[in-house]
C-alpha cells in the first residue's frame, strides 16, 4: 500500500517536472519506478560508463575490469557532486547521455530521486540480498526507507566521533568531556588557558546537521505524499542554542574551516579537539602534521550520560542512472565496488574512504592502530559509532539551497547578527519556498 | 578588457585632439596629482602583484611550513622537491592537463585568429549586401558571454555524440567575436584599397592577395586577437566542466578545480593545487613577454592610420 502511494508521488512529480521543463522529448520511458522486470543481465559484453570523483578509483576499477571481461567499466571524473558533477549529471540526463552509474553523496540522493533519474535496483539479482551487508541506516539513505527499493549502493559513510589533544587535556588536567554539558564546562577551562575547546563551522552545514543527526532530530520527512521540513524541530533548536551559548561566551573559535588558519589553528594547539567523521583523521594528520603522536579519539559527548548516539557527516554511495541499458550489470558491479574487501581496501588507502559495508569495518587496514594518533587504533570508536547513527535522518531534495541558505545565517550569526536558531528558521521557510517553486509536494 | 578594447578609439582620439590644438607640446602636471596618480599605481600594482607573490613563496614550501610560517616569506627552499612531486603524481596527469591546455590554447587560439581575420578582412574590404547586419550580428556576439553557451552548446554536442571528445572544447574555442571586431577596425585603417587594387592589377588572386599582402599589414592586429584569444580559452573553465569527463582531455584549469574541490578529503592535493596553479600561469607569463612588443604595438597602430 505504502508502495503504490510512492509510486503515485513519482509519477506526479515526474509529470510535473516534464511539464515544468518540457524535456519530455529527452525523457527515457523508464521510469524509476517498480518495474521489476528491467533487471535482466544482458547476453556477450558489457561497457559501462562510471563517473566519480574519488582520486585513484580507476585503480579499483581496473582489478574489476581484469576479472571480469565480460563487463569492462571506463571511469569518467570531474570535481566533486556539489563542485559541479551533480550540475553536469542532472545535464546528461537531460540530453539523454548519462553515464550507466555515478557517485551520489547521500544528501544529494533524494534530489536525483525527485528528478526522476535513479534506477531502482530492487529487481536486480542479489541487490535486496545485500541489505544486510550494508550500515543499517546507510541502506535506509539509498532506500530512502521503503520496503523493495534500492535506489543506489552505499559506498562510504562518515560516523563522528571526537578528535581531541591527549596531551594537552593531560597536561592541564582537565578530564575528557563524555557529555555536552562537561564539554561546555572543559571549554571554559581550555579557554582559560588561552586556547579554545574547538571551532564552530560555521560554512559547513553536514557538521551541524551531523550533531543535529546525534541530537536525534530530523530535518526531513516523506510520508509518501508530501515532504515535511522540520530544520526547527525540538532537537536542532536545542543544539543551536547550545553552540549559540558556546560563541556568545567565546568560548569558541569561528575561522571557516578547511582554511590555512583553520589548519594553523589546530597545528598550534589553539584548537583542542574536533568532532568530525572517520575520514576527518585524515584532515587533522595532514593539516596539522606538527602535533604527530598528541591526538586521540573518543566517542562524541552524548546529550544524557550514559547515551550511545552518534551522527554522521558525509558519506556517498553509487547510483545507476535512468537511461541506463544494462542495469543488472551495474548493479553487480556497484555491489562489488562497495562490499568486496579488495575494493574496500584500496579505497580506503588511496581516498580515506570509510566503508558502508558492516564487513568493511572490519578491514584488516582499519584494525590497525595510527601512528598520528599515538598508536591508537582509532578506527574501533568509529566502526563503534557507526553502529550507532539513527536510520531515521532523511535529507531534503534541495540540499545545496538549504545549506546556502543556513550556510548564510550561520555567517551572520558568527559575526554577531542574528543566532544559529533564527538561521534555522530563515532556511526552514526558503526551503518550503524552494520546493514548492519546483512543483514538489510539501506540508506548511 | 574593456578598457583595453576602448584604447585605439581613446588614442585616437587624443592624437586629434593634439593635432586640432598645435601649441600644448607637453602637458604640466603638478607634483602633487603626479604623487597621487603613483599612489593609486602603486596600490593596484601591489594588488595584482601580491597574489602571485603569495603562489611563489606557497609554492616553494614543504606542506608543514606552508601552515605555520609567514604567508609572505620564504621558509626552506622546497620549489624544486614540490615540483617533482606534482610531476610525478598520478603519472604526470598534470602534465598531460598542461599539455591539454598548450593545444586547446595554442591551436584553438591560431585558428580562431586566422578565422578571425579572415571574416574581418572580408568585412573591411569587400562590399556584398548585408554586411553591415552581418557585423552587427558579431558585435552582438561580443556582448554574450560565453559562459552562457556553455550549455545550449553542450546540448547540441549531445546530439551529435562529441561530448567529452577534445573537439567539444576546441570548436567552440574557435570562434572569437571580439577578434572579428578589432580585424575589421584594423584591416579598414591598415589595408589600404590602392594596395589590394594594385595586387589585383598584378594577377593575384583574393587569396593570395590576403595571404600574402593583407595579413603582413595586420600583422600586430593579429598578434592581439592571438594573445586574447589564447588567454580567453587558457583561462575558460566553465566548459570544459560541463562537456568533459576524461581527465586525460582536462585543462589544467579543470583538474586543479578538481583536486581542489577533494581538498577536504585528501589534504595533500593542497599543495599540489598550489604549485599546479603557478606553473599553470608561467606559459601565459611567458606569451605576455614575447609578445608585447607587438600587441602594444597592434593596439596603437591602429590608431595612426
Amino acid at each position: 500500500m505504502r508502495i503504490t502511494k510512492r509510486a503515485a508521488t513519482v509519477a506526479l512529480l515526474t509529470a510535473a517536472t516534464v511539464a515544468l521543463t518540457g524535456c519530455s522529448a529527452a525523457g527515457d520511458t523508464t521510469t524509476g519506478g517498480d518495474d521489476a522486470a528491467a533487471c535482466e543481465p544482458a547476453e556477450g559484453k558489457v561497457d559501462l560508463t562510471f563517473t566519480s570523483w574519488i582520486p585513484g578509483i580507476e585503480d579499483v576499477v581496473d582489478v574489476w575490469n581484469e576479472a571480469n571481461p565480460d563487463i569492462q567499466v571506463a571511469v569518467q571524473t570531474g570535481p566533486n557532486g556539489n563542485g559541479g558533477t551533480y550540475a553536469n549529471f542532472f545535464n546528461q540526463l537531460e540530453a539523454g547521455n548519462a553515464p550507466d552509474l555515478g557517485q551520489i553523496e547521500y544528501d544529494a540522493l533524494p534530489n536525483f530521486r525527485v528528478q526522476d533519474g535513479l534506477m531502482n535496483l530492487a529487481s536486480c539479482d542479489g541487490v535486496l540480498d545485500a541489505k544486510a551487508d550494508f550500515v543499517d541506516w546507510t541502506w535506509g539513505q539509498v532506500s530512502f526507507n521503503e520496503d523493495d527499493a534500492a535506489y543506489a549502493i552505499p559506498q562510504d559513510s562518515g560516523p563522528m566521533a571526537m578528535f581531541y589533544r591527549a596531551d594537552l587535556f593531560e597536561a592541564n588536567g582537565i578530564a575528557i568531556p563524555t557529555t555536552w554539558a562537561e564539554f561546555a564546562t572543559a571549554a571554559e577551562q581550555v579557554r582559560a588557558t588561552g586556547s579554545y575547546i574547538t571551532n564552530f563551522s560555521q560554512s559547513d552545514i553536514n557538521q551541524f546537521a551531523g550533531l543535529v543527526w546525534q541530537a536525534g532530530g530530523t530535518w526531513f520527512g516523506n510520508d509518501g505524499t508530501d515532504w515535511n521540513v522540520d530544520l526547527t524541530g525540538d532537537e536542532s533548536i536545542k543544539v543551536a542554542d547550545y553552540w549559540q551559548d558556546l560563541i556568545d561566551r567565546d568560548l569558541v573559535s569561528t575561522q571557516p574551516p578547511w582554511t590555512t588558519e583553520w589548519d594553523n589553528a589546530y597545528n598550534t594547539g589553539a584548537a583542542w579537539t574536533w568532532n568530525s567523521a572517520a575520514w576527518g583523521a585524515n584532515s587533522i594528520a595532514s593539516g596539522a602534521p606538527d602535533t604527530a603522536g598528541k591526538w586521540a579519539v573518543a566517542a562524541s559527548p552524548q546529550w544524557e550520560a550514559g547515551d550511545e548516539a552518534s551522527g554522521n557527516w558525509g558519506g556517498s554511495s553509487t547510483a545507476v542512472f535512468t537511461g541506463s541499458k544494462h542495469p543488472y550489470e551495474a548493479a553487480q558491479f556497484a555491489l562489488w565496488l562497495n562490499s568486496s574487501s579488495e575494493s574496500l581496501t584500496m579505497l580506503n588507502e588511496s581516498a580515506n574512504l570509510y566503508p558502508a559495508a558492516k564487513a568493511g569495518l572490519d578491514l584488516p587496514v582499519l584494525k590497525e592502530g595510527v601512528e598520528f594518533y599515538g598508536d591508537q587504533p582509532i578506527y574501533d570508536v568509529f566502526a563503534k559509532a557507526s553502529g550507532e547513527v539513527s536510520a531515521d535522518f532523511v535529507w531534503g531534495p534541495t540540499m545545496t539551497q538549504t545549506y546556502n541558505d543556513v550556510s548564510d545565517g550561520f555567517k551572520a550569526a558568527v559575526s554577531g547578527n542574528g543566532t544559529l536558531a533564527e538561521a534555522l528558521t530563515t532556511g526552514q521557510s526558503a526551503t518550503i519556498k524552494a520546493l514548492q517553486a519546483q512543483s514538489i509536494p510539501v506540508k506548511e | 578588457m574593456s578598457a583595453l578594447t576602448e584604447t585605439p578609439a581613446a588614442t585616437r582620439a587624443a592624437k586629434r585632439a593634439r593635432n586640432n590644438n598645435p601649441a600644448p607640446k607637453v602637458a604640466k602636471e603638478s607634483p602633487l596629482s603626479r604623487i597621487g596618480a603613483m599612489t593609486v599605481m602603486l596600490v593596484f600594482t601591489l594588488y595584482f602583484l601580491i597574489p602571485i607573490w603569495w603562489l611563489f613563496i606557497a609554492g616553494t614550501k614543504s606542506s608543514t611550513q606552508f601552515t605555520n610560517t609567514n604567508p609572505l616569506w620564504f621558509a626552506d627552499f622546497n620549489l624544486f622537491a614540490n615540483i617533482g612531486n606534482l610531476v610525478a603524481y598520478r603519472d604526470g596527469v598534470f602534465l598531460k592537463w598542461m599539455l591539454n591546455s598548450a593545444l586547446y590554447a595554442g591551436a584553438g587560439a591560431l585558428l580562431a585568429t586566422l578565422f578571425a581575420a579572415m571574416c574581418g578582412y572580408a568585412l573591411a574590404k569587400y562590399r556584398f549586401p548585408g554586411r553591415e547586419l552581418l557585423f552587427n550580428i558579431v558585435l552582438g556576439g561580443v556582448l554574450v558571454p560565453a559562459t552562457a553557451l556553455a550549455l545550449p552548446l553542450f546540448l547540441i554536442f549531445s546530439q551529435v555524440s562529441l561530448t567529452n571528445t577534445f573537439w567539444a572544447v576546441f570548436l567552440p574555442s574557435l570562434v572569437s567575436p571580439f577578434g572579428v571586431y578589432l580585424t575589421r577596425i584594423f584591416a579598414a585603417a591598415s589595408v589600404p584599397d590602392e594596395l589590394i587594387e594594385a595586387a589585383r592589377l598584378d594577377g593575384a588572386g583574393e587569396v593570395r592577395t590576403f595571404f600574402t599582402v593583407s595579413v603582413k599589414l595586420m600583422f600586430p592586429a593579429l598578434v592581439t586577437v592571438f594573445l586574447f584569444q589564447f588567454v580567453a580559452i587558457w583561462n575558460n573553465f566553465f566548459l570544459p566542466l560541463i562537456m568533459l569527463r576524461d581527465e586525460t582531455l582536462f585543462p589544467v584549469t579543470l583538474g586543479l578545480y578538481a583536486w581542489n574541490s577533494q581538498v577536504n578529503q585528501i589534504p595533500e592535493l593542497r599543495g599540489y593545487v598550489l604549485i599546479g596553479a603557478l606553473l599553470s600561469i608561467v606559459p601565459l607569463i611567458i606569451l605576455f613577454l614575447l609578445l608585447q612588443r607587438f600587441w602594444r604595438n597592434g593596439l596603437g597602430a591602429g590608431s595612426v592610420k
